[in-house]
């Protein structure tokens, strides 16, 4: 990464006003009001329905002091194309264009959307916030929900397909700059949208997001559980530059080391009750062998 | 100038000349010519716009609202499944009070597959708070397409432009190009009320509750209900509106008028024949023929369907004895819209003629002269009831 950003450097301007509508220990505030500092004030955002919807406010009220689109569910990367096309036609385009959605917004509904964005090599900065289900319905699948997660559409045996790697999607469409951040790591977020920011073309940021409510937590926890995912090994944290990957920061650290097992972080939540012995043993399996294969880069 | 072209490049010639800024289209049939034109104006620089070639119709009429809510003028057009797989960008456009051109080049809608024209697929979108023109020849396409720009920035209402699939949009007619100055001179540049601005930062179609709310400095703000509610009244200002338009038109262009309704020997008439697009130019002739047979008969096209002209309908019809309505379209299950619409216009009305329908020209069946004359002569004449059932016009069961 070429900057690294520490608590002491971060803007003072906060354009996210305090006390909005999320839940108490929603990931989702922590990484959108990180995020938008290091966005900046010249930012157009787009924004689908989702919780961010809710958490934006109630007419006439916003919690977002940057002027902000919301869309229609399937239409986000579209809209973004539409802001930039006018800034264009208008010679406005040094403003940066910002589409914020949910997992099923980029990875069920949006996804044609934003794939077709993509192709078109749209300049917009596109940011993901993953709490891996549909939590503004009440917690239903969605397609990066993990396999044997508990949610109101899987109510009893839990999911049973396997997490989509969106992530792996947009890296398909070989764009100039791809990463992965959480929540509870907010400075590796924040150097990533700053990096982001320097790459013409679209853009994808993908951040695991601790979600209280549909994941069955104390609210004090969030950040604890999303540092877990990462230190456990299950969710790591990376950027692939023009097709070029590395690990960063704090995934980046944990190679060589002994990581903790998963278990640490599927018994944090209720969501994860349904796990059979064999499913977990799995997981595990899998995480091992995934960092076997990173050791030797 | 004079040229020999399709309605489709009239169409796009419109677009070019109103100086749109963005246009974003999905390729359909009888749609595609004008999207290829304008595709080519673009890349050859004669047109200086933003051409998004996007992955399809939902995609399409997002880019216009987005580009039209950060204050530049857009066009998109499509025809039959493309505009249902816009619908819900098409309640959205209105609801945020863009004012997006769209040009409907009229298509059956599926099952089964067909081309051809009829109107279910504007028709099917007449709730959904647009303005919807309906227009005849290759003339009033490339005018109305300018004028609707006007209109739909004057009312903050998108307006979408309705002409027939290949009966307009692939026949090849003479009409004058407006000249570029003197569209300049009849269409000033989009200048919204508010955009998308970091440097004057607003959350457009936030969450609204049901009743109204006070903002942070004790004003009340409307609630979804008040905000629906300017909708409605909006649309329904926009009858004046139109007309002025036309008149400011006619002004500079030397040619327009009709902007309700466009009559045809409906003057002394008995009985008049109602309809939507092409059609009522092929009336003509069938009015003509029965006219020689002692029938006095006229034909009536609505140029303005969306809001509805009540009271031009009204002037025209309620003293008549009889009003047929042709369709290209159906309410299933019910009726055609377009008669429920007359019907519900002449309720209130002093005199209320006799009333019936017709349903013809589904996916493209030809629709026979001697068919119309056969139907017109049968209604006028007593010799067939004149009551609530349509009947089929061509059908061959
Ligand atoms: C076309 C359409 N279908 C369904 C919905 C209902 N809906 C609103 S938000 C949402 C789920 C959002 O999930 P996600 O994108 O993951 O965001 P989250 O709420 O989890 O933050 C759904 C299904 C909608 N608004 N529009
Ligand atoms: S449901 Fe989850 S993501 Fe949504 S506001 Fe609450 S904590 Fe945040
Ligand atoms: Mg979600």
């Amino acid at each position: 990464m070429a900057t690294k950003t520490t608590i002491l450097d971060l803007p003072e301007d906060e354009l996210v006003h305090p006390g909005n509508r999320a839940c108490a220990g929603c990931g989702l505030s922590i990484n959108y009001r990180i995020g938008l500092k290091a966005l900046g004030r010249d930012t157009i955002l787009v924004v689908p329905p989702s919780c961010l919807t809710v958490l934006q406010g109630l007419y006439p009220i916003a919690t977002t002091q940057l002027p902000c689109l919301n869309v229609t569910f399937a239409s986000t990367a579209a809209a973004a194309t539409g802001v930039l096309a006018a800034l264009k036609a208008q010679g406005r385009d040094k403003t940066i264009v910002a589409a914020w959605a949910g997992d099923g917004g980029t990875a069920d509904i949006g996804l044609q959307a934003l794939s077709g964005a993509c192709e078109r090599d749209e300049n917009l900065i596109f940011i993901c916030y993953d709490n891996e289900a549909y939590m503004n319905t009440g917690v239903q699948r969605s397609g990066t929900t993990p396999q044997g997660v508990i949610t109101t559409t899987t109510p009893i045996k839990g999911k049973l397909q396997k997490k989509k790697d969106v992530t792996a999607i947009m890296a398909a469409h070989r764009l100039s700059y791809v990463a992965t951040a959480s929540a509870s790591f907010p400075l590796d977020l924040y150097d990533k949208i700053i990096k982001a920011k320097t790459f013409s073309g679209p853009k994808y940021i993908h951040i695991h997001t601790p979600c209280p409510a549909g994941w069955g937590f104390d609210p004090r926890y969030s950040v604890k559980i999303g540092r877990l995912a990462v230190e456990t090994g299950l969710y790591d944290l990376y950027e692939i530059e023009y097709s070029k990957w590395q690990l960063t920061g704090p995934s980046k650290k944990l190679i060589g080391k002994k990581r903790r097992p998963v278990t640490d972080y599927f018994n944090t939540q209720t969501r994860f009750k349904a796990m059979s012995r064999e499913l977990i043993a799995g997981v595990q399996k899998e995480i091992d062998a995934k960092w076997e294969g990173y050791a030797d880069t | 100038m004079h040229i020999i072209e399709s309605g489709n490049v009239a169409a796009a010639m419109g677009v070019k000349l109103a100086r749109t800024q963005v246009v974003a289209a999905y390729p359909i049939t009888p749609q595609t010519p004008l999207t290829e034109k304008l595709s080519e104006f673009v890349d050859s620089g004669e047109m200086e716009a933003q051409y998004i070639p996007v992955e399809s119709e939902h995609s399409a009429l997002s880019v216009c609202i987005a580009a039209s809510s950060t204050g530049s003028r857009t066009f998109t057009a499509t025809s039959a499944n493309g505009l249902l797989y816009m619908h819900e960008q098409i309640h959205w456009a209105a609801g945020a009070r863009l004012p997006i051109v769209m040009c409907v080049v009229n298509r059956g809608v599926g099952a089964p597959w067909t081309v051809w024209n009829d109107h279910q697929d504007s028709i099917s979108q007449r709730d959904t708070g647009w303005i919807q023109l309906y227009v005849c020849d290759h003339q009033q396409i490339i005018d109305t397409v300018i004028k609707a720009f006007y209109l739909a920035e004057f009312v903050s209402i998108p307006v979408m432009v309705c002409y027939d699939g290949y009966l307009l949009s692939h026949t090849y007619m003479p009409f004058d190009i407006p000249d570029p100055a003197q569209v300049d001179k009849f269409l000033p540049p989009f200048t919204p009320e508010y955009m998308l601005d970091p440097a004057r930062p607003k959350n457009l179609n936030t969450v609204t509750l049901p009743d109204t709310r006070t903002d942070i400095h004790g004003n009340t703000a409307p609630g979804y209900m008040e905000i629906r509610h300017n909708l409605h009244s909006d649309l329904r200002s926009t009858l004046t509106v139109v007309e002025e338009i036309d008149q400011k038109f006619q002004a500079v262009f030397n040619r327009g008028g009709n902007p309700y309704v466009e009559k045809y020997k409906c003057n002394d008439a008995e009985f008049i024949a109602v309809c939507l697009g092409s059609l009522s130019y092929q009336l003509r002739d069938v009015i003509d023929a029965l006219r020689e047979e002692g029938i006095k008969v006229g034909v009536l096209g609505l140029r303005l369907y969306r809001p509805f002209p009540h009271h031009a309908v009204i002037e025209a019809l309620s003293g008549t004895k009889g009003v047929i309505v042709f369709e290209k379209a159906l309410s299933y299950g019910n009726q055609g819209a377009l008669f429920g619409d007359i019907k519900s216009a002449l309720y209130n009305a002093d005199r209320r003629p006799k009333i019936h329908n017709y349903i013809l020209g589904l996916g493209g069946r030809e629709i026979k002269t001697q068919d119309l004359l056969d139907a017109l002569r049968n209604s006028c004449t007593d010799k067939e009831k004149m009551n609530n059932t349509p009947k089929w016009v061509g059908l061959k069961l």
